[in-house]
């Protein structure tokens, strides 16, 4: 019996009818990820000591937790005590962290089995995935082509069948651009709702783990696990965290979705904007009541991001100096030369036209041009959706303007390009609100995601929302063939 | 030409937590290298600093100390440069927001003072410490000191010479070890300054081009270091050049400042708030709770010791004035009924072991309980006062009680008539000659009766009864 494409709910019934053991789950689960080891979605599989932790599992069915022996795919970039965490940077390729993240912590807890390390954008800066050192990851619904990113290593694994779900994180979208474009579900939470200790930072202020899965109903399991208040994070907040499984089935009869006038959908792709216009109909019969809604600042999303994540990034990124750990160059003359060599080597082209960016945004003498003014516009941005959110319950958009795209053919002359794939997931990391991407039928063979946008701290009715949607149509249960993989 | 100097000066004050200042690493002086060292410290990808509010108590005691203005609501910047013992590669500070704003501190230079006042004082994190002449070839790193916490205390250019410079450090170094907020050991580097220096005609109001002078850390050396840079600034002027703005060293060894290389000062430091902390907010409660446990200051002591222990103004300035003298004073008078005498030994003999050896009390080997038995032996009586100077000296070497002491040697005071009678009656039999002397009116010659006496006894005999019998047997 195959687990591949199985659900967290499904693993469960067979752990509990004996059906399988932890031991094989982990063992199959494992061999899936050899078996399509040219998607790439690992840059390190976690076999030893996860069957190890597998073999010593004694999954009481009454008492267990939901993730108890469920196999999970870690991003990159949350450290794992005593395995390797890379970034998928060079300069971070030898880097075996001392220290577990809270995140992957909380979730070995509740007993799930990390199977592996995830590809990703280096230092989770890209949404194609193809500014990994460890190389591009496929999208399992077409060769050749990109899974998004950051996340992509993630999104691949779980759209794949491999695991049931994987962990991710969003800056400006990376794990909900990647689910859309190999559909699957992808929550990022509030900012705050889970802790950021232990996971590499990109941009502080925006950077926010989350869970990629087959359904909403998946991603609620995960995130039961993974929020909470964490004092190692002061950022992490200090809120109830319900049990989001809890109301995941209630009806949405009545609620108010709100679609963005600003985002003028009729300029997309007529396919794209077709399957948007149907999931729109999808939720009127289910009871939900659309709304027009302004929010006048939204359209400086873009540049407003790209002012803050790569001046945060710009500093975030220093410590990688090669003088404590990491990639140390050889042969140099000086610390200076050491700093120059060491992070020339070990940085790509993506991160290191990122750390100029913010290096700039900050510098004297433009800082309150760039840096703080973008600060300012993030705060109008986020007064935007406080106002909006007084009246209506969530929003509705497309998680992206297009469908996943081949290797390098996109921003490889004008990276500006690829920056506008996230034209409309990054609001919500400026203003640090819970956002879903769920599957919603596909466009050439490729799969579209749909982006609701939840207010702060309601990551339950944008999981409920979710799953009424899922309850009620079949995208979510496409399978890619992998035949030719 | 007459020249006036101004002064302003950057004081970093290490400050006294247990732990740094966004990790719970001991800050432990003297540690082996890289122990008092954790995940966050050295900087290691994923880590989050989280505050230690108790830096945050000290640095508000000293902003009430100084009548500042505090900031309940502080707000961290990062400081980006790269150095190899910035693990981080930028230092969390704070900018906009410090959490000490203004205040003021009097200076009292021989017989005049004056008031400094104060721009700000922040919270920020040090650095770690660069190695470079262990290893050949190499530089090391010593990452213990990275993290701890520091209050850096900023001055108006108001200081006006190297005295009132010295004088200011001195009252900054009497009020952070009153306020328990440092232990001031400037010798650890707990309290360092850097000196902003600029000459001007008297006279003239605008400023001029000044240089900064980095990390001095004895009163000495803030002295000779300011001097030679006002003589050397008073040369460059005077030969019609100009003082080009720049950050110099000073070296002790040379006694010159020099330059620093200028690459270490060309830095953009790309200030921009800390995304990894929420502001820290001090609480109306929490102001309450400091201000309640406020310690008691040096001026309050002086009054207080003139009024309970009966000392003189001047005594109890002395004692007042340091803090470990004060702390000792108070824990020895507990079993000592003599204050006065406690007070002219502090500030005698135990005052002059101190400079001379370059030490505080509190590093000696002198306990309060062997000075308060050291005083009270003295008051009773058992023993001379000039015998208690050579007890004294034997305490300071081995720390030994005085009554041990005094038993092991036999040195208790010899007081009863009789005896002391007795060997009068030698002495005076024995020198027949000088007796004959005294009586046609050498009166000097008393000394040497007494010399005799003391000689006889190992000195000790009480001198008071000495001097009585002896004046009675000699003028019969």
């Amino acid at each position: 019996m195959s687990i591949q494409f199985k659900s967290i709910t499904e693993l469960n019934e067979l752990l509990n009818s004996k059906a399988i053991s932890v031991s094989e789950l982990t063992q199959e689960s494992i061999q899936l990820a050899k078996k399509y080891s040219e998607l790439n979605c690992f840059v390190t599989l976690n076999e030893e000591n996860s069957l190890k932790r597998a073999s010593t599992m004694n999954r009481d069915q009454k008492n267990s937790s939901l993730l108890s022996g469920i196999p999970l795919a870690q991003k990159d970039l949350f450290c794992t005590e005593g395995l390797r965490t890379t970034c998928s940077s060079k300069i971070l390729s030898d880097f075996i962290p001392p220290y577990t993240a809270t995140v992957v912590k909380k979730l070995e807890d509740d007993g799930s089995i990390t199977i592996g390390k995830t590809n990703m954008d280096e230092f989770a800066m890209g949404s194609s995935n193809e500014t990994s050192f460890f190389g591009g990851v496929h999208n399992p619904w077409k060769k050749g082509f990109v899974p998004g990113g950051s996340s992509g290593g993630s999104a691949a694994a779980v759209a794949a069948g491999i695991v049931p779900a994987a962990t991710g994180t969003d800056t400006g979208g990376s794990i909900r651009q990647p689910a859309a474009h190999c559909g699957i579900t992808g929550l990022k939470p509030t900012y705050g709702r889970i802790s950021r200790w232990g996971m590499i930072a990109f941009a502080s202020s925006l950077d926010q783990a989350g869970p990629l899965a087959r359904s909403a109903e998946d991603c609620a399991i995960l995130l039961n696990s993974m929020s909470g208040y964490d004092s190692k994070d002061t950022t992490s907040l200090n809120s109830d965290v319900p049990n989001f499984l809890e109301d995941i089935n209630q009806s949405i009869k009545g609620k108010k979705i709100g679609i963005i006038k600003e985002f003028n959908l009729s300029d997309l792709d007529t396919e794209v904007q077709k399957r948007f216009d149907e999931s729109k109909k999808a939720y009127e019969n289910l009871g939900a009541e659309f709304f027009e809604v302004s929010l006048p600042n939204i359209s400086a999303s873009v540049p407003t991001y790209y002012s803050i994540a790569p001046a945060e990034c710009s500093s975030n990124l220093s410590r990688y100096d090669g003088v404590r750990f990491g990639h140390r160059a050889e042969n140099t003359k000086d610390l200076n030369d050491l700093y120059i060599k060491s992070r020339s080597e070990g940085f790509g082209d993506e991160v290191k036209r990122r750390i100029l960016i913010g290096t700039y945004a900050l510098s004297a003498g433009y800082y309150d041009a760039y840096y703080k003014k973008a600060q300012q516009v993030r705060r109008l941005i986020k007064n935007d959706f406080d106002q909006v959110f007084k009246s209506i319950d969530l929003l509705m958009t497309p998680t992206s303007p297009n469908t996943a795209f081949k290797f390098e053919s996109k921003g490889i002359q004008n990276p500006v390009e690829l920056y506008l794939e996230d034209l409309f997931t990054i609001s919500s990391n400026l203003a640090g609100l819970p956002a879903i991407s769920i599957p919603h039928g596909q466009v050439n063979s490729l799969p579209v995601g749909l982006q609701l946008i939840g207010n702060f701290l309601r990551e339950d009715q944008l999981l409920n929302a979710a799953h009424v949607f899922q309850q009620n149509s079949d995208f979510h249960n496409a399978k890619p063939d992998l035949e030719n993989f | 030409m007459n020249w006036e100097t101004v002064i302003g000066l950057e004081t970093h004050v290490q400050l006294s937590t247990k732990t740094k200042l966004f990790s719970r690493a001991s800050t432990t002086f003297g540690a082996s290298p890289n122990t008092n060292v954790n995940l966050i410290d050295c900087g290691l990808p994923g880590v989050l600093p989280s505050v230690n509010k108790e830096a945050f108590y000290k640095a508000i005691r000293f902003g009430i100390a100084i009548g500042a203005h505090i900031n309940q609501t502080s707000i961290f910047d990062r400081k980006n440069y790269f150095y190899a013992d910035l693990p981080k590669g930028y230092q969390i500070t704070q900018m906009d927001l410090p959490i000490v704003l203004g205040g003021s501190i009097k200076i009292f230079t021989d017989d005049s003072s004056k008031t400094i006042n104060i721009t700000r004082a922040h919270l920020e994190e040090d650095a770690g410490k660069s190695i470079h002449d262990e290893f050949d070839g190499f530089s090391a790193i010593d990452l213990n000191r990275a993290g701890t916490p520091l209050l850096e205390i900023v001055s108006e250019p108001e200081i006006s010479s190297a005295k009132e410079a010295v004088a200011y450090m001195k009252a900054m170094h009497q009020l952070v070890t009153y306020l328990d907020v440092s232990d001031g050991n400037m010798a650890q580097g707990s309290l360092r300054c850097d000196a902003n220096v600029s000459i001007r005609k008297s006279g003239d109001l605008g400023l001029g081009t000044r240089t900064e002078i980095k990390n001095i850390n004895s009163f000495k050396f803030i002295e000779k270091a300011i001097n030679f840079e006002i003589k050397r600034q008073i040369k460059v002027l005077e030969s019609g050049a100009k003082v080009t703005q720049e950050t110099r060293l000073y070296d002790s060894a040379k006694d010159e400042t020099r330059p620093m290389r200028s690459k270490e000062f060309a830095n953009d430091y790309r200030y921009f708030p800390e995304p990894d902390l929420l502001p820290v907010v001090i609480s109306n409660e929490e102001m309450q709770k400091i201000k309640d446990e406020f310690p008691e200051l040096p001026t309050e002591k002086e009054i207080r010791y003139q009024n309970e222990y009966g000392l003189s103004s001047y005594d109890a300035q002395i004692i007042a004035s340091s803090k470990s003298m004060a702390d000792f004073f108070e824990s020895s008078l507990t079993s000592v009924k003599n204050y006065s005498l406690l007070a002219n030994w502090l500030i005698g003999e135990i005052s002059a072991y101190l400079n001379k050896e370059l030490i505080e009390i509190h590093e000696s080997k002198l306990s309060s309980e062997n000075i308060a038995m050291l005083i009270n032996r003295i008051d009773d009586q058992t023993i001379s006062g000039k015998i208690g100077k050579a007890i004294f000296e034997e305490m300071c070497t081995n720390g030994s009680s005085p009554d041990q002491i005094i038993e092991s040697k036999g040195l208790k005071q010899i007081t009863d008539d009789d005896s002391i009678e007795k060997i009068v009656d030698e002495v005076i039999e024995n020198n027949s000659e000088q007796v004959q002397g005294y009586k046609s009116g050498k009166e000097k010659l008393f000394g040497f009766f007494v010399g005799q006496v003391m000689k006889k006894t190992q000195g000790k005999a009480n001198p008071q009864t000495v001097n009585k019998i002896l004046k009675e047997k000699l003028t019969k």
